[in-house]
């Protein structure tokens, strides 16, 4: 088990390393650096500067070294939480990052229990009245839920509330308690303003998740020992929890790791059309602004936010189900 | 008389029998799919999109770049067969007016009762050239006179129907063609991988899980966010379609992978080595069509994440850009909640998207179960 544990970690250093690369790419891709945009500003504001000292200013920054010795010098910054400064605000990429992340991670964290919370009960329902009246209403609901682009559910119900409830779901906080400290009013300003966009996010994922759960507990109940059991009197709710629901749940709780990143995904861009203070928005306007340093910066945050997630999930999955920390003794 | 009975269902029984040992499996996989109804439907509104989508130019009513700065955000008009004369075996519809409506200063549209517009078939209209090859102007349908705003108008008095048309060449391709370069990218891969196996193995599969975890939306925008202004639109539908495939592959070459690893060992493999066969050649030649239907149900349900995609980035404005149209880039019209509220017709390529992504998820879970050799 530890050796697993082990591997498991070097893993994630692995996809750490990868996505850091992919994070530098960014940066490196649209054409011109740090230095083209700030000249750029420069002769906009009517100042010039000459080429020697745009070439002191080249070897400052260390943008004249090869790339793989600024890719070094970059990460090693990152590794101490210096991520730069961000153009577009003029500001450092960890304070604005700082001031969103915690409820961005928030919203991703309630919308996974959300998701749980609503994709368990539906599949157990569907799977004990298979081809029932409410069995069909899931499936259909899974499927539809499945084809609509997040976005675009985000919109339908901008509209609905706006033009039939008469009510502005965008945003995450009412005028009056945007710049306000945090109080309790605040906070339950906010949460009257959270049940949308997780339920948003949440719909793809439950979507998928109540067809798997569906499908794996109409296996189980299908089994042996349902029938030994049930043939033995055992009553009908205790022998459907004490057993096959909860071999049928393990399916669902492996999924966590493709799950969160699909919910990173979908958070983000959901909060972009409903304009929730999470760094979805942020990101949006940096790429818009051609901000790389603040675009590549947030896109590495969720993604080690993610691996990180995903790692904490299959610790949690080892812990629960037995058969995988058997089957890893066995073969360690 | 129970003897004749039961001897003919015999008969039957061995005559299906039969049919079932002799028949190929791609006759099996095609006579589980008939069965599946749902699929089937799916199969068929895939069908009549493509078909639509290739001959866009054709259906559309009329130019998607005409602007009628009369009908500005003009309201679907409704095909009738009843007016006040009575019922019409004929369809028509009402013409517009616009008007305005000095008390609360908004533009209203009125119906033009005692004028109806009947429609017709085969009409001349706006000239076009089908595939850029083609010219004509011959339109499948229009009306006599006025206008024929079947889903409305959007902030021009552009046409929404003919617009949503050629956007579903768009979209549908993409799907298409982000596929193809899937496929490519993860047979390739996903073949060296479970061909091979070892270090490659061990590389391939690290990249696939590193892909597979990182969150896919923001990587997207990042990536078409960084592509060059001065683009033109075909070098971005490529690029796009490039940066859709390179997250996707990954559940292809897995696919691909554990068949060929469960395949190696088989003894056709072992002669076709012994007998001079190359490594690319035998993975071509005798792996791939044993595990071919594997990969089209995978291939057809990657299509959907594909144009799910693009009407993302478009529709934030990261990927395809107008002219082009897709329906990611007429939902960007819809962005503001206030357009959306007095405009609802805006939202309708939504619908499109909804449509196709269910019709290719009916048709890929139909496949799949017609796929799988031990369901009957």
């Amino acid at each position: 088990m530890t050796s697993y544990i082990g591997r498991r970690l070097l893993y994630m250093v692995f996809t750490m390393v990868a996505v850091s690369v992919v994070g530098f790419a960014i940066i490196k891709l649209p054409p011109g650096d740090y230095l083209t945009f700030h000249l750029q500003q420069l002769q906009l504001s009517g100042t010039t500067m000459s080429e020697a000292q745009l070439e002191g200013l080249r070897k400052l920054y260390g943008l004249d070294q090869p790339d793989y010795l600024q890719y070094l010098k970059w990460v090693a910054n990152f590794l101490q939480g210096n991520l730069g400064l961000s153009h577009q605000w003029n500001k450092p990429v960890t304070e604005l990052i700082g001031e969103r992340i915690g409820l961005t991670v928030l919203l991703a964290v309630i919308t996974l229990a959300a998701t749980y919370a609503m994709a368990i009960p539906i599949g157990i329902y569907s799977a004990t009245h298979q081809y029932s009246v409410g069995d069909y209403t899931a499936t259909v609901f899974g499927f539809v839920g499945l084809a609509t682009p997040n976005f675009l559910l985000a919109l339908i119900l901008m509209w609905f509330s706006y033009s039939v409830l008469d009510f502005s779901i965008t945003g995450l906080f009412s005028s009056e308690y945007l710049d306000a400290p945090w109080s309790f009013a605040k906070v339950l300003d906010m949460l009257k303003h959270l049940p949308v966009a997780i339920f948003v996010v949440a719909t793809a994922g439950t979507a998928g998740l109540i067809r798997v759960m569906r499908s794996s507990l109409l296996d189980e109940l299908q089994k042996q020992y349902v029938i030994t059991a049930r043939s033995k009197g055992v009553e009908e709710g205790q022998l459907l929890f004490k057993y096959p629901v909860r071999i049928a749940i393990n399916p669902i709780v492996s999924t966590v790791g493709g799950l969160l990143p699909e919910i990173v995904s979908g958070t983000i861009i959901t909060a972009i059309v409903l304009n929730l203070p999470t760094v979805g928005p942020l990101l949006f306007t940096a790429l818009t602004a051609e901000d790389m340093q603040l675009a590549s910066s947030i896109v590495m945050v969720l993604a080690i936010l993610t691996v990180i997630g995903t790692f904490i999930s299959d610790m949690l999955l080892l812990w629960i189900d037995p058969r995988i920390r058997f089957d890893q003794e066995q073969t360690a | 008389m129970s003897e004749a009975v039961a001897a003919g269902i015999g008969a039957s029984d061995a005559a299906a029998n039969e049919r079932y040992y002799l028949a190929s499996q791609w006759q099996l996989i095609r006579r589980k799919f008939a069965r599946h109804k749902l699929a089937k439907a799916g199969l068929v509104v895939l069908a009549v999109l493509y078909f639509v989508s290739i001959f866009a130019e054709f259906f559309a009513i009329q130019d998607i770049a005409k602007r009628d700065t009369d009908n500005i955000y003009a309201p679907p008009q409704r095909i009738r067969f009843v007016s006040e004369q009575g019922f019409s075996p004929r369809p028509f519809v009402y013409p517009l007016r616009l008007e305005m409506d000095r008390e609360k200063f908004r533009k209203v549209y009125h119906l033009e009762t005692s004028q109806p517009s009947y429609l017709r078939l085969l009409v001349r209209g706006d000239e076009y050239r089908l595939w850029n090859l083609f010219r004509s102007d011959l339109h499948l349908f229009g009306v006599e006179h006025g206008t024929l705003y079947l889903l409305g108008t959007d902030k021009f008095g552009r046409d929404m129907f003919s617009r949503v048309l050629y956007a579903a060449r768009t979209s549908l391709s993409i799907g298409l063609i982000g596929v193809a370069m899937t496929f490519v990218i993860g047979c390739s891969l996903g073949g060296i991988s479970g061909f091979f196996g070892g270090r490659s193995d061990m590389a391939v599969q690290r990249l696939i899980e590193f892909m597979q975890s990182i969150p896919t939306i923001p990587l997207w925008m990042a990536l078409s966010a960084a592509m060059p202004r001065n683009w033109s639109p075909l070098q971005i539908y490529f690029a796009i379609t490039i940066i859709l495939s390179i997250v996707s592959w990954g559940g292809l070459a897995r696919v691909v992978r554990g068949k060929l690893l469960q395949l190696r060992a088989e003894d056709f493999v072992m002669a076709a080595t012994i007998a001079g066969t190359g490594p690319g050649a035998t993975i071509v030649r005798h792996l791939l069509p044993s595990f071919m239907s594997y990969l089209i149900v995978n291939l057809t349900l990657a299509v959907p994440g594909m144009i799910l995609g693009e009407t993302a980035l478009s529709f934030l404005g990261l990927g395809l850009r107008p002219p082009v149209v897709s329906w990611g880039v007429l939902l960007k019209e819809a962005q503001n909640v206030r357009t959306v509220a007095l405009h609802p017709w805006l939202l309708v390529p939504g619908l499109w998207v909804i449509v196709t992504v269910l019709a290719f998820n009916f048709v890929g879970d139909g496949l799949r179960d017609a796929a799988d050799p031990y369901k009957q």
